[in-house]
């Protein structure tokens, strides 16, 4: 008995929640004590009769309480609530307890020990009965331990009433089933169920190991398949990448393309006002060497007439044309000349150099060169135009012929602008272009303002003038690539800046800013 | 006949000077200057109804030579409307009908055909006249 209190409280230890294995302990516990008592009690020389009896007393009580717990184990056991009757039980068996060990000597003390084991033994019973009834676990194997405790009280009893005098070993036997089965039969229950437990589980051990196995194996797999879609993705960009470079190596050339376009179509603008301007000076070679001509012929027949009818005042005066003359043919010949030499400047790349250059000069040259441009395309445009320079202006650092584009391209638009307001027929607009070179009010850059009168622009358009292909001219008019190449040519190529104001319906001022020093 | 040619190029006064030097010697032709409309007008208003002719360039920095067209018809049409002869290196139809419009009498292309000029110089004013 000592031992299954022993079993029963490590199994409480180790297993808490079934609360039945304390109290089965504390039952095997008390009846073991219980019993050792009565074994010694008759053995033990005990010095006095009363310390005899007290000892017994206390053997009885242990005896007797044990069956209390094993009414408190089977509630614990078959999950049961411990109600009134369970405390009442409390109440009336330690009473009879008492009563039993105060009259030990009596045959009523003995009865009264025997009625309080009755009562718990048939607390006992009902809970096994009702447990049988409800089919909780174990009370089958608790029942037979009951069942066989349960026969051999009923054979005692039955002797007991034949008068039969049971040998010695039978009352030993009968004391020894009447406890144990029960005893045993709780016991095997919470055994089992412990080991059922751990049973149990193992397989939850089992099936943990299991899952975690196979979680890992999935992570494993998510792993694999992450790796793959993370090299299938590099693929990709590096394809996509690939794609970008080979798009953006085309749209270089798409634009360094378009930048020969807008240079040869502004040759190509060029040379109607070259023309214009050519022609102008031709005339007057053609003319007066025509004239030279005539006058020599003129002389010739005034120096084959006789002597005395000669007029030398006449033939001073056509020599002195002749001379005149040539002298013109020369000089309109250099200006035909210096135009061909611009138009060769200007179709020529920039050599990136900058050389102190007469921006005025060029200012003006280039005003004349639209309008002509302009006058060539379009017979019935006429417009006003002037260029102003501040006196004492100094050269200014230049690309001369970049700077050229940059002035055409500003007299081109302004020109567009105006034509585009001419168009609307309002009465008395003169359509005016004027550029005006000048200091800074800082005196540190050049500054020239290039004027029109022409139709403006909205902050929106204006906003994106400087974007390369941003046009409002028709399609196939502009390539959209003048002033952002001029923007470009402005700040890059000279550290300069390119400003513009203007207000719809009156006109658009361009500033060009280019550092002295 | 007094002509007053408007061109904006001076050495334009040479050339016509030595292109007309028989008739200038003669005296059949008697030739002004003005190097821009607005000089043309200046010219006209100091001397009225001393030329007859005018003949006048179109492009011209300042007043084109279609304005200053517009201006004489406009403030000079007493006593006589001088005749109004453009010249212009443009000899489309569309300038050639805006002059017309204008009330030039005839347009003339650059580069000048002095013969042709002449000749037509002596249809508006017959050497007998």
């Amino acid at each position: 008995m000592g031992l299954l209190m022993l079993l029963h409280l490590a199994f409480f230890r180790y297993n808490p929640a079934q609360r039945a294995n304390r109290y089965f302990a504390f039952y095997a516990g008390c009846l073991s004590l219980g019993a050792v008592g009565f074994y010694y009690s008759s053995r033990l020389p005990f010095p006095t009769l009363g310390l005899s009896l007290s000892f017994v007393g206390v053997a009885f009580a242990l005896v007797g309480l044990s069956g209390l717990w094993t009414v408190r184990a089977l509630y614990a056991l078959f999950g049961f609530r411990p109600g009134r009757l369970y405390r009442g039980l409390w109440i009336i068996c330690p009473g009879l307890i008492a009563v039993s060990v105060l009259l030990l000597q009596s045959g009523e003390g003995f009865l009264a020990f025997l009625a309080a084991v009755l009562l718990a033994t048939a607390e006992q019973l009902r809970l096994v009965f009702r447990a049988l009834r409800e089919r909780r676990r174990g009370a089958r194997i608790i029942g037979v331990g009951f069942g066989v405790a349960l026969l051999t009280l009923l054979l005692i009893v039955g002797l007991l009433l034949a008068g039969t005098p049971a040998p010695s070993w039978l009352n030993m036997l009968s004391f020894v089933l009447s406890f144990l089965p029960p005893a045993l039969g709780i016991s095997l229950f919470l055994a089992r169920e412990f080991a059922l437990d751990s049973q149990l589980l193992q397989v939850k051990l089992g099936e943990v190991e299991r899952l975690s196995a196979q979680t890992i194996a999935q992570e494993q797999e998510k792993q694999a398949l992450l790796e793959s879609q993370n090299e299938t993705l590099e693929t990709q960009v590096r394809e996509r990448t690939g794609e970008l470079q080979r798009s953006l190596t085309d749209l270089r050339t798409t634009q360094a393309q378009l930048t020969q376009a807008e240079k040869l179509a502004s040759l190509g603008e060029l040379t109607a006002g070259i023309a214009h301007e050519i022609q102008n000076p031709l005339n007057f070679v053609n003319n007066f060497a025509e004239l030279s001509v005539e006058l020599l012929t003129e002389l010739q027949e005034e120096q084959a007439r006789p002597a005395a009818a000669r007029d030398a005042g006449l033939e001073d005066e056509l020599l002195a044309d002749l001379t005149q003359n040539l002298t013109k043919i020369a000089h309109h010949g250099r200006r035909a000349d210096s135009i061909v030499k611009g138009m060769l400047e200007h179709s020529r790349a920039g050599t990136g150099e900058r050389v102190p250059t007469d921006a005025a000069r060029l200012a003006d040259e280039y005003l004349r060169l639209s309008y002509h441009g302009l006058r060539a395309k379009d017979k019935s445009f006429n417009a006003d135009f002037a260029a102003e320079a501040a006196p004492g202006l100094p050269p200014v650092p230049a690309q001369a012929q970049e700077l050229g584009r940059v002035l055409l391209n500003l007299f081109n638009n302004a020109f567009y602008a105006v034509q585009q307001r001419q168009k609307a027929q309002e009465p008395g607009y003169r359509p005016r272009v004027s550029v005006r070179t000048a200091r800074s009010a800082d005196g540190r850059r050049l500054e020239i303002r290039v004027q029109d009168n022409g139709t403006g622009m909205n902050e929106a358009v204006r906003q994106k003038i400087f974007q390369p292909f941003f046009t409002t001219k028709p399609t196939g008019e502009g390539t959209g690539l003048g002033l952002s190449l001029s923007f470009d040519i402005i700040t890059k190529g000279h550290g300069g800046t390119l400003a513009v104001e203007s207000i719809p319906g009156q006109g658009t001022t361009f500033v060009v800013g280019l550092p002295l020093a | 006949m007094k002509i007053l040619v408007v061109d904006d190029e001076r050495d334009v006064q040479q050339l016509f000077e030595q292109r007309f030097r028989r008739e200038i010697r003669s005296g059949e032709l008697q030739f002004s200057f003005a190097f821009s409309g607005e000089e043309a007008l200046q010219f006209l208003a100091s001397q009225p109804s001393e030329a007859v002719l005018i003949l006048s360039d179109i492009n011209m920095p300042g007043m084109s030579g279609l304005e200053l067209l517009r201006h004489i018809r406009q403030n000079h049409p007493a006593p006589a409307p001088p005749t109004v002869l453009m010249l212009t290196a443009y000899g489309d139809q569309q300038t050639r009908d805006q002059a017309q419009t204008l009330g030039a009498s005839g347009l003339i292309t650059k580069p000048v055909d002095f013969t042709a000029l002449k000749e037509k110089l002596q249809q508006l004013n017959p050497p007998s006249a």
